[in-house]
Parts: structure tokens; sequence; C-alpha cells
């Protein structure tokens, strides 16, 4: 027989793992359409990276990703690859990100998802990098160039061990079957790439975007989509979560930042709501 | 040992698809039709009937008498300069073209260094009646000028690649961005045993032609189809690829890769790949490269625009890993004057790529008796001008 206090104690672990693991999903509970963003960590200056999160957060942001820069980033345009070579030129690294967000839980509470290629992870080594996220508090990883099968044969455990949400992309090249399968893999959100391109490419969606969304939509997935790609303004925003949970914008706050600086964050996100 | 690809595209440890999912549906499609189409009769058949009588192979098996009077030991030249635009290149592009006819494509898309590989795609492109877009570096553009001038003439774009060092590295970024903004119509032609799953293996068999055709000349010539040394300078590693396939279980032969060090291996500008590389991922498979600590890849430096890349084919690490290839690189000076070397001893101009692995006799000493196979892997009149400054001719 376990002993009262025992059992209290285990509780009280389940308790707090429930809660550490569902900083994304309780977010996505909320009833409201999310807006989340994306930015280069170590730019516009190295130490610009706490003071954005915060201010996104009191700005009402419901969720962001910290970008990790990498030298050679195959999936985005000119406006996110100019940034990282910006941030890496300022010093940003691997473990200077992971110093200057070692308190970032005392301030923050909303969900912070790192988003890198997978590279930089391996260097870390992926079980420390994921160690570290757990004691920082980040609550998921997107890394792009990890492909789901690797992921689920060598770091599915790892990532679990670490309360980390892997989130996954689609695309509407994307086959339903697959989709499936992504959905099957996931256990927060599927990131769902808007059109055909490279970030910052588009903007504005047509009726291929809204047929895909409804398409999407229509298969009633486990998880939910938040829209990613093409997303710069309110209009653009808006037709994005006709369909889906929330909307990510990178590219265009990269912008906004490379033109207004650090200090009118909250104008940018009221222009988008 | 196994050197081939497995399914999933590795070779021991190295290679695999790191691929965005943006990529991915593009990637599969080639990834489950390549061996097969391949295989068609029909496809053979048309593959061979370009390469005999539009390439003009197969290329000669040249012996080398006067280099091997100087070096004493018998040299034979795999005479790839001689194949229609110029180098090995084609081998693959005439191959590649017919994959993505067959996969209903309709635009090509190509990375560039030294122009090679972007002339192969541009000329089996106009053959095609294919619309072709080629990255290339800024740098490599003001570097190889004439075959900017050839990929032009051949009714191809030529996109300059601006970022990062502006070389191949970033050539292929752009590639892999364009293909990624358009993943319907268009088909990539990689020209390096480098890439995802299933680029490296599918490119290395379109250019094991090359050892193939070694097997059965040198058996008309010596008698046997083995010879010592087997010897290719390297970046990706494509005509290194295809000069070793058909060797690669042949444990008598000692296979020898040459690359580039640029100024020397440990000044800072080189793209010595084996010697200062670690593993990690580029450009879609995990494999040797050279990076920071940190994980973000280095801008190699060499003279020769296509072995200046900082990654190498997972094939090749592999063959560095386990042993089986001695691996040894060649510096700029090196390679400049075995390539003027050449010349002057047989008449042959090589590429400034070429030069590198002949420059192999000055690292290692071969025995009077050894049969020594080296890759002409291209002639080098897209080098003179980088020659003529080199030599102040």
């Amino acid at each position: 027989m376990l002993s009262r206090s025992l059992c209290y104690f285990i509780m009280f672990n389940q308790y707090l793992i429930l809660f550490k693991m569902n900083r994304i999903n309780k977010k996505m509970q909320e009833n409201k359409k999310l807006l989340s963003i994306y930015f280069t960590a170590g730019y516009p200056s190295i130490n610009d990276t706490v003071k954005i999160i915060q201010d996104l957060e009191s700005s009402g942001i419901d969720m962001i990703e910290i970008g990790l820069p990498f030298s050679d980033p195959l999936a985005d345009g000119p406006t996110i690859q100019n940034s990282s070579t910006a941030a890496l030129k300022n010093g940003m690294t691997t473990k200077v990100l992971f110093d200057q967000l070692k308190d970032i839980r005392k301030t923050v509470s909303i969900p912070l998802i790192l988003m890198g290629y997978f590279n930089p992870m391996l260097q870390y080594g992926v079980e420390a990098f994921c160690e570290k996220c757990n004691e920082i508090g980040i609550d998921g990883l997107i890394m792009p160039d990890l492909p789901l099968d690797v992921y689920q044969e060598k770091y599915e455990a790892v990532f679990k061990k670490n309360n980390l949400k892997n989130i996954f992309l689609i695309t509407p090249q994307t086959s339903d079957a697959r989709i499936k399968q992504i959905d099957e893999a996931s256990d927060a959100f599927i990131y769902m790439v808007s059109t055909a391109s490279v970030t910052g490419s588009k903007s504005g969606f047509g009726t291929e975007q809204t047929k895909y969304f409804e398409r999407i939509s229509a298969m009633q997935l486990n998880n939910p989509q938040i829209v990613g790609f093409g997303i710069n303004n309110s209009e653009t925003f808006k037709q994005a979560t006709d369909f889906t949970k929330g909307a990510i914008i990178g590219s265009a706050f990269i912008k906004h930042l490379t033109e207004n600086g650090v200090e009118t964050i909250s104008s940018f996100v009221k222009g988008i709501r | 040992m196994n050197y081939n690809a497995t399914e999933k595209g590795y070779y021991g440890e190295f290679g695999g698809a790191y691929i965005p999912e943006m990529l991915y549906p593009n990637v599969e499609e080639l990834r489950q039709n390549y061996l097969k189409i391949m295989a068609e009769p029909d496809f053979k058949k048309e593959f061979d009937q370009l390469l005999k009588d539009y390439v003009g192979r197969p290329s000669p098996l040249y012996f080398a008498k006067r280099l091997s009077e100087k070096y004493n030991t018998k040299v034979y030249l795999k005479r790839e300069d001689l194949n229609h635009t110029g180098a090995h290149k084609v081998n693959n592009t005439i191959g590649q073209i017919l994959m993505a006819k067959r996969l209903n494509k309709t635009r090509i898309i190509a990375e560039t260094g030294a122009g090679q590989h972007g002339v192969a795609t541009a000329t089996v492109c106009a053959l095609m009646g294919m619309q072709c877009v080629v990255y290339m570096g800024e740098i490599d553009i003001a570097r190889q000028a004439p075959n900017v001038a050839r990929m032009k003439m051949l009714g191809a774009e030529v996109r300059p690649a601006l970022s990062g060092s502006k070389t191949l590295k970033d050539a292929t970024n752009e590639a892999i961005r364009d293909w990624i903004n358009n993943p319907v119509d268009t088909h990539y032609i990689i020209g390096s045993a480098i890439g995802p799953h299933p680029y490296p293996d599918m490119v290395t068999r379109f250019q094991s032609i090359i050892s193939e055709e070694i097997k059965w000349q040198l058996k008309e010539k010596e008698g046997r189809e083995n010879p010592d040394y087997i010897v290719a300078c390297i970046g990706g590693g494509s005509n290194a690829a295809g000069t070793y396939y058909h060797f690669l279980h042949e444990s008598e032969v000692g296979i020898i890769a040459v690359e580039a060090a640029g100024k020397g291996i440990h000044s800072g500008e080189s793209a010595a790949t084996s010697a200062l590389g670690k593993e990690g991922i580029i450009h879609g498979c995990k494999t040797l490269l050279m990076q920071t600590p940190d994980g973000q890849i280095t801008e190699p430096y060499s003279i020769s625009a296509g072995l200046d890349y900082p990654g190498v084919g997972p094939l090749h690490s592999h063959l560095y890993k386990t042993g089986r290839g001695e691996f040894y690189s060649a510096t700029d000076d090196e390679a400049m004057t075995s390539g003027l070397e050449l010349t002057q001893l047989e008449g042959i101009i090589p590429a400034i790529e070429t030069s590198h692995a002949l420059a192999i006799f000055k690292h290692k000493t071969f025995k009077p008796d050894d049969i020594v196979v080296i890759s002409l892997s291209g002639r080098g009149d897209k080098d003179l001008d980088n020659y003529i400054k080199y030599f102040k001719l």
C-alpha cells in the first residue's frame, strides 16, 4: 500500500507534468483565433531577444516562434535569410540564445517555440538541446528539415521525455494520406504552409488557398491548424483564420523591425488584430 | 562492407533525405520512380543512344606515355574532357532530363559552380526543348564567363545567387528555393552526388558509365579489368562517384580522392572537406561538411569553382570514414602547376578541377608496374582566363 503522502506526491508530479505539457495545448483550447509571431533571435541586435518576447506578450500575441538563425536557411526567402545572416554576424549561437532565455519563464507565460534548421541542433547534441529547452520552458520545436520518419525513428522519445511538442508542416501539395500520418504524429498543432513558396514571397490569398483551407478543414484533423507563410496584415490574417485556429506572421514582422526598430512592436500587433 | 545506397539512401551513417516538407512530394515521387524508370528498356535504349551519338561515348581511355615516364608508373587518363560540352557532367544531365520527361515535368532548374553542369543542363534542355533556369553564384559568374555565355546562347536563363559566399553552395540554396516555389512542373537536375536521397544514388548511377567503360577498356589494353588505383578530384563528387562505382567492391583497386586545399588546409581558405569537415546536414543529406562548432556552414575556398563546396557527397563521406578511399588534397598552386604539366607533357589542357586529381603525383609515389587510372573529368577551355592570370601567359 502506498502511503497517503506518497500518493499526493505522485499526484502533484502528474499535475506538474500535465501543466508543463499543455502550454501549447491549453492555448489551442482558447476560444479565439490565435496570432503567433516569428522573429529571428539576435536581430536587429544581439540582445533584443528577451525584450521582443516580452513586448510581444504584452501586446497580446498568443504564441511566439523564436528563430534560431542558420547560415543556409533553405525554406526562407530573402527577408528571413538577411535577418539570419545579420543575427549570426551579431554573434548569435545556440548557446547564446539558451543563455538569453534562461530566466524567460519568470516574466513570460505564453507558449514559446524554437524554430530552426536541424544542423545546429545536431551539433549541439539532440538530447542536450532538448534537455536545455525543457529546463528553460520551451514548449515545442519546429525543425523543417528534420523529416517525420527520422524524427519517429530516432528522436521522438527524447522530445517526449523533455515535454517538447514537435510541430510538422503541411503544404498544398501534401497528400491526404501524409497529412493523416502527420496528424497522427502531432500533439499540438499542424503548421499549415499557405502556398508553395519560401517564406515572405507572396501576399494575399486567392481562391486556390481558400480551396486548400477548406479541404484541410473538411478533413477534421485531430490537431488544430495554424497557417503560416504569406500573412502580413489584418486582411490576410482574417482570411487565413476563417478556416483555421490561427496564423503565424514572420517576414512581415522582421520587415517591421528592420524599418522601425524594437520600440513599436505593439503598434505592429494592433495593426493585425 | 556495402558501398551502395540503402533504400532510404544511406551509405553507412551518411545520406538520407533531410528536407523540408515543401520538397517532400517531389523528392518522394523521384524516390519511388527513379530505379523503375532507369530499368525500363525504352529508357535504357534512349539513354545509351544519346550517350553514344550525342555525347560521343565511349570516351577514350588514353595511355599517357610521357606523364607515365615522368612519374615512373603506368598512367591512363579517362577522357571525359572529350565528351560533348567538355566534361563528365553531361552523362548525368542526359539521364535526368529523360527522367524529368517521364515524370511529365516541363521546366528544369539546376545549380552550377564552374558552369560545366550548367552548360550540360542547358544543352540537354535545348535538345529536348525544355525551359531551363540555372542558378550560379555571382562570384562564379565572374570567374567562369565563357560558360555563362554558353548557357545563355543555349537558351537558359542564368540567375545569380547573391547570398552567402556567392558560390556553389549558395547557387544550390537558390535552386532548392526555386523548387519549393515551383513544386508541380519543375525538375531539379542536381549536378553532383549530393542532395537528398535519391539524388546521390541517381547521379552516381548515371555517372557510373565512366567506370563501366574503364573496365572493358582496360581489359582490352592490359588484359585485366581492374587497375591498381583509380583517382578523381572531389568537390561534391559526381565524377569521382562514377569513376569509382564499379570498383567499389573490388578490394584490390585502391580508391583515391583529391580534394581542393585552396591556399592550404589550415589557411582558413580551403575546401578540403574530409580534413576539415564534421558530420552534419547540408542540402538535404547527412554528410561531412565544413562548419562552425555551432553548426553554421562555413564558406569554402578554392581556385576551382567546381570544387568550391563545403560538403562532399555521402558516398564519399562513407569511403573516407571506412577507410575504403584514400583522401588527399591539393592546393591551388599544386593544381595549377599539375594542369600546366599535363598540358606540356600530353597536349591536353585540363579543367582546373581535374588538375587537382593530377596533383596526386605530388602526394603519392606509385610503383613502376602500377596501373593508375585518372579521371580527366573536364577540359580547360573554360579556365583559360584563370590559367593566363596565374601563369602570366
